[in-house]
């Protein structure tokens, strides 16, 4: 389902969209059995004339029984919820596979910093390519990233990759992802910035082998257009952090006038 | 002294039920009925003004950068107060006065049968600190910078740092404001459990208590252990932003995680303090209009008290992508997941009450039983986001979203109007206008899908939250989810324009409505027992309990209630 | 005497009487606000904040002269409960006094200790043990301040006549102070751990 609106781009997206496939078809089944007898009762059980309600204390065995069995019925499926939901969070989050190559990424109020580790594989030498607002990935390799922020919480959004991790200031927050896909993503900020939060994105970029060489080549040349830039096109009107002091008497007023 | 006061008998009567003037009935009351209409109107005050907020910036993100009509420009920086305070308004100063307070001060001494809660005074003094807390957040919004921005959650160093919120005074009028109010509800909240205690009538056992009134004690008990030590955090924060301390600040050897754990452990249970107030009088309500007697109403309890000790270790579950450790993770996915078990024998249970009924549809039945249906929507997506796995893809995400406002929307304005339609004949002695209720509720409900069920799709298309305009993202900014942006703003405005409605009827009720007798909806509970709307001082004498609350349509009887305090027939 | 405040408030279905549940749910709801700052301070220091070695800098001294002053304050509000309940309220009104004295003597002897801090550079923001140890103490001396306040005005309403439950209640609440004391000073005062 999730598919449908999101293209699925890294090795875990499927495991991910699987849950909530699972999960889909166990809430599914109990919420429309539920809302069906709920809906049921309340038509079969109407007032009518001259008919006078049960008198049931839901006390006893034989009442309760009908509360008591479904709800065993719901302790199972959640064990099946669980046990699967462990299974993917295990794989996505606790487990570090090896790696083919590195990327730092860094929060800021309000961009994105990325440092490719270059062909050496390591970051803090002097083949690392630094860019903003636009990573660059090699298709099919597993990445790490270590993720920081220079002020406040960030969130290192991919959706299509699945992926969601919020960045802590003081904090070096490792982990990994494998992108399946070449194309073009959104990376998003997904906690709560500040004034900029809403104009907080990144792209990220999933090449070939090729291409990503010629990329980071054009980079370190000089000449190289932003694709971030490319995809918003003339959108980019990023306030700066003073441009709206002063802004707010036109919302105090107006709000004034309701009270 | 005190052992003396405890053997006081019912039979007192004396300077209190004098007239008072207005000053000392209205404006500085101690009588409980008095203060509850306070805390539900100010509440309803505080709702016009969170809504308004909703309908701000639903606008600006249907139409982005265009003005908005009786707003004006929403830019960046007032879209963050506008949601910030928002989910503030309504969680803290809507849902917490009128279901807890209000209702609970209204319906607790009532409903146990006493003439007043056992501290009037202290009562008092609660409502005026909270009526402050509300002018302090008021006044945040106009302070030079803006209301705070920071998101309800209010994260650090985000909040701890005025170079970084932008907002200086906003943010520390804010977190006064949210201290205030918890300490105002502190207050409150010793007084309905100590008076729950303490002066329920004669005979009134235990399990004689009405489940509203249990609950909302349950609520307060809840708020109150879980309270403390974000109170102490709120202390925390104030600090960092006006002495310079680093409690939540890395820079200086603090931890901004720690305030995640302070939140959150007061956030999850407070989402019970809530629910369980709405649960109750949904409980009154459907075996009242059901005639039936609640079932299992000792389950319905158990599983209350589970409910309430599981919220105690579930809230890491907003934490799992935060940076905590993930293998912690796991304990919370089955904490989290170990919840929907007293819950869903609790829904069971009010379903299952419903069998073999003789269910009438008034105003207030169709509140409580949309209650249900839409806090089984909220319940059940609930799983998706306390499994881990897929709160790494839905994290922060509009599927969040528009899950928690399909349980606060039912918990909060569906249960408001639950309970108002149902209590208007004892609060006001008037009946209120059924079919324009009726138009009302279905004004209300109807729409009210319309906005959120759209917003689950929203959040599966990965659209974050908090975001003023989505033309910053290219994959959000197509014209298919713009389509789904716009039909959930005009919904809302759908909605909000049956609001008026409502106000109407209810004004127009209030003067001009049928007078009501004193038992409208052939209930059992001791409030319907006493004229509408009840004397000063309640009881003309102290009434004396012989059941339970749900005896509806018992074996035997000819009428299908049986009043707690009528005494049985000598055989 | 006569009877005040509604019925309610004289009812009793516990067995407890009225003001001494409430006062107790109080305190019930005071424990999580002091828990939740312990907890964290017990956090901060078990995850090896640099600063918390500072904790060596207080006065072990001043802080166990302090500790004996409450002790002695927490008998001396028993003894005016003792008193009251045999209804002597002269003597009442002289051990609330002595109370308040006690509680005096407290803020004094630690007006000194944070003058001395202060002097020697150790402010609020100096680093995070000293955020802790002004803001814990800072709250429970606020506490110290609200009891003496309320102390003085339940020994004048008993001089008058009534509300003689009350100093039972005031003791409660300053057995609780004196306990917040006895936690706050082996953290900040003795322990190394």
């Amino acid at each position: 389902m999730i598919e449908y609106y999101v293209q699925s781009a890294s090795s875990f997206a499927g495991d991910i969209d699987n849950l909530f496939l699972v999960i889909t078809l166990i809430i599914g089944f109990w919420f429309f059995l539920v809302f069906g007898i709920f809906v049921y009762l309340m038509v079969r059980y109407r007032r009518k004339d001259g008919v006078k309600a049960k008198y049931i204390t839901g006390e006893k065995h034989s009442e309760t029984k009908w509360t008591h069995y479904p709800h065993y019925a719901v302790v199972a499926f959640d064990v099946v919820i669980i046990a699967i939901n462990i299974l993917v969070w295990v794989d996505i989050k606790q487990t570090l596979p090896p790696r083919d190559n590195l990327v730092r990424v860094i929060g800021q109020q309000w961009s994105w910093s990325f440092i490719h580790a270059g062909p050496d594989g390591e970051l803090d030498t002097p083949d690392d390519v630094a860019t903003v607002n636009d990573l660059h990935l090699k298709v099919g390799e597993t990445y790490h990233y270590e993720l920081q922020s220079r002020d406040v919480l960030h969130n290192f959004a991919v959706p299509a990759f699945r992926l969601r991790q919020d960045a802590v200031p003081g904090r070096t927050i490792s982990g990994w992802f494998k992108p399946t896909k070449t194309g073009t993503f959104d990376l998003q900020c997904a906690e709560m910035c500040g004034y900029g939060h809403g104009i907080m994105g990144a792209a990220v970029t999933v090449h070939s082998e090729e291409s990503f060489n010629a990329t980071m080549a054009q980079i370190q040349k000089g000449s190289y257009e932003s694709h971030y830039q490319k995809r918003m096109g003339t959108k980019t009107d990023l306030p700066s952090k003073t441009s709206h002091i002063g802004k707010e008497d036109s919302f105090a007023a107006l709000l004034a006038s309701i009270f | 002294m005190s052992q003396e006061a405890a053997t006081v008998q019912t039979d007192i009567h004396e300077e209190h039920h004098e007239e008072l003037n207005f000053l000392h009935k209205y404006i500085l009351p101690t009588d409980h009925k008095i203060i509850a209409m306070q805390y539900i109107f100010t509440g309803m005050i505080m709702a016009i003004i969170g809504g308004y907020f909703a309908y701000a910036f639903r606008m600006q993100l249907a139409f982005p950068g265009e003005l908005v009509p009786f707003y004006g420009l929403v830019g960046p920086g007032e879209y963050n107060m506008l949601v910030t305070n928002h989910g503030t308004i309504m969680i803290f100063w809507v849902a917490m006065p009128v279901l807890i307070a209000g209702f609970g001060n209204y319906i607790i001494p009532l409903m146990i049968g006493c003439d007043d809660m056992v501290f009037p005074r202290l009562n008092r003094l609660s409502y005026q600190i909270f009526l402050v807390s509300a002018l302090v957040l008021i006044l945040s919004f106009f302070v030079k910078g803006g209301g705070f921005g920071g998101a309800w959650t209010s994260y650090p160093p985000l909040s701890s740092a005025a170079e970084y919120s932008l907002t200086d005074w906003g943010s520390s009028l804010w977190v006064l404001a949210v201290a205030l109010e918890f300490v105002s509800f502190l207050l409150g909240g010793i007084n309905f459990i100590t008076t729950t205690m303490n002066a329920r009538a004669p005979g009134m056992k235990m399990m004689d208590i009405p489940i509203a009134v249990w609950f909302i004690v349950l609520a307060v008990i809840l708020f109150m252990a879980s309270v403390g030590p974000l109170i102490a955090g709120a202390v925390m924060l104030f600090m960092d932003q006006r002495i310079g301390t680093t409690f939540f600040l890395p820079s200086g050897g603090g931890d901004p995680l720690l305030w995640q754990h302070l939140f959150w452990f007061f956030g999850h249970p407070e989402v019970y303090v809530v629910l369980l107030p709405t649960l109750g009088i949904v409980a009154d309500i459907i075996t009242v209009f059901a005639r039936k007697k609640l079932f299992g109403y000792r389950t319905v309890l158990y599983t209350a008290f589970a409910t309430g000790g599981l919220s105690f270790v579930v809230w890491a579950h907003h934490q799992f992508i935060a940076g905590i450790d993930p293998r912690m993770a796991n304990v919370f996915v089955v904490t989290t997941v170990l919840i929907s078990i007293p819950l869903a024998e609790m829904m069971f249970s009010y379903i299952a009450t419903l069998y073999g009924g003789s269910i009438e549809f008034k105003t207030p039945m169709l509140w409580a039983l949309s209650f249900l249906a839409a806090f089984l929507i909220g319940g059940v997506t609930g799983i998706y986001l306390g499994a881990s796995a897929l709160d790494v893809y839905f994290h922060d995400s509009y599927f969040v979203l528009a899950h928690f406002h399909y349980t606060f929307f039912p918990i909060t304005i569906i249960g408001m109007f639950a309970a108002i339609t149902y209590w208007f004949p004892k609060m006001f002695g008037r009946m209120m206008n059924e079919t324009l209720g009726k138009i009302h509720f279905w004004g209300t409900f109807i729409p009210f899908n319309c906005i959120f069920l759209p917003l689950f799709f929203l959040g599966l298309a990965g659209q974050h939250r908090r975001i003023y305009n989505y033309n910053h993202f290219p994959d959000l900014a197509t014209q298919e989810l713009q389509d789904i942006r716009v039909f959930a703003t005009a919904s809302l405005v759908v909605m909000l324009f049956f609001q008026l409605i409502f106000i109407y009827n209810f004004f127009v009720s209030m003067f001009k409505g049928e007078k009501a007798p004193n038992n409208p909806w052939k209930a059992n509970s001791l409030e319907w027992s006493i004229p509408s709307p009840p004397p000063h001082g309640n009881f003309k004498t102290l009434p004396t309990v012989y059941r339970g609350p749900y005896e509806y349509s018992a074996p035997g009887r000819d009428l299908d209630y049986w009043p707690q305090n009528e005494p049985p027939e000598k055989s | 005497m006569s009877m005040r405040g509604p019925i309610a408030t004289h009812r009793s279905a516990t067995g407890i009487p009225t003001g001494r549940l409430g006062t107790w749910w109080l305190l019930a709801s005071e424990i999580f606000i002091f828990g939740g700052l312990i907890a964290c301070f017990i956090l901060f220091k078990l995850n090896g904040t640099p600063g918390f070695e500072d904790a060596s800098l207080t006065s072990v001294t001043a802080g166990a002269i302090n500790t004996f002053v409450l002790l002695t304050s927490s008998l001396s509000v028993v003894l005016a409960h003792a008193a009251i309940e045999k209804g002597d309220r002269e003597k009442s009104f002289k051990y609330i006094w002595y109370t308040i004295g006690f509680g005096l003597v407290f803020l004094i002897i630690k007006t000194y200790e944070y003058t001395g801090k202060i002097i020697h550079g150790h402010t609020i923001t100096d680093n995070l043990f000293w955020s802790f140890y002004y803001t814990m103490t800072g709250l429970h001396a606020l506490h110290v301040i609200g009891g003496m306040v309320i102390m003085a005005l339940i020994s004048f309403d008993i001089r008058k006549g009534y509300n003689f439950q009350r100093v039972e209640l005031i003791g409660i609440y300053w057995h609780f102070v004196d306990l917040v004391w006895i936690f706050l000073f082996p953290l900040f005062y003795i322990a190394n751990f």
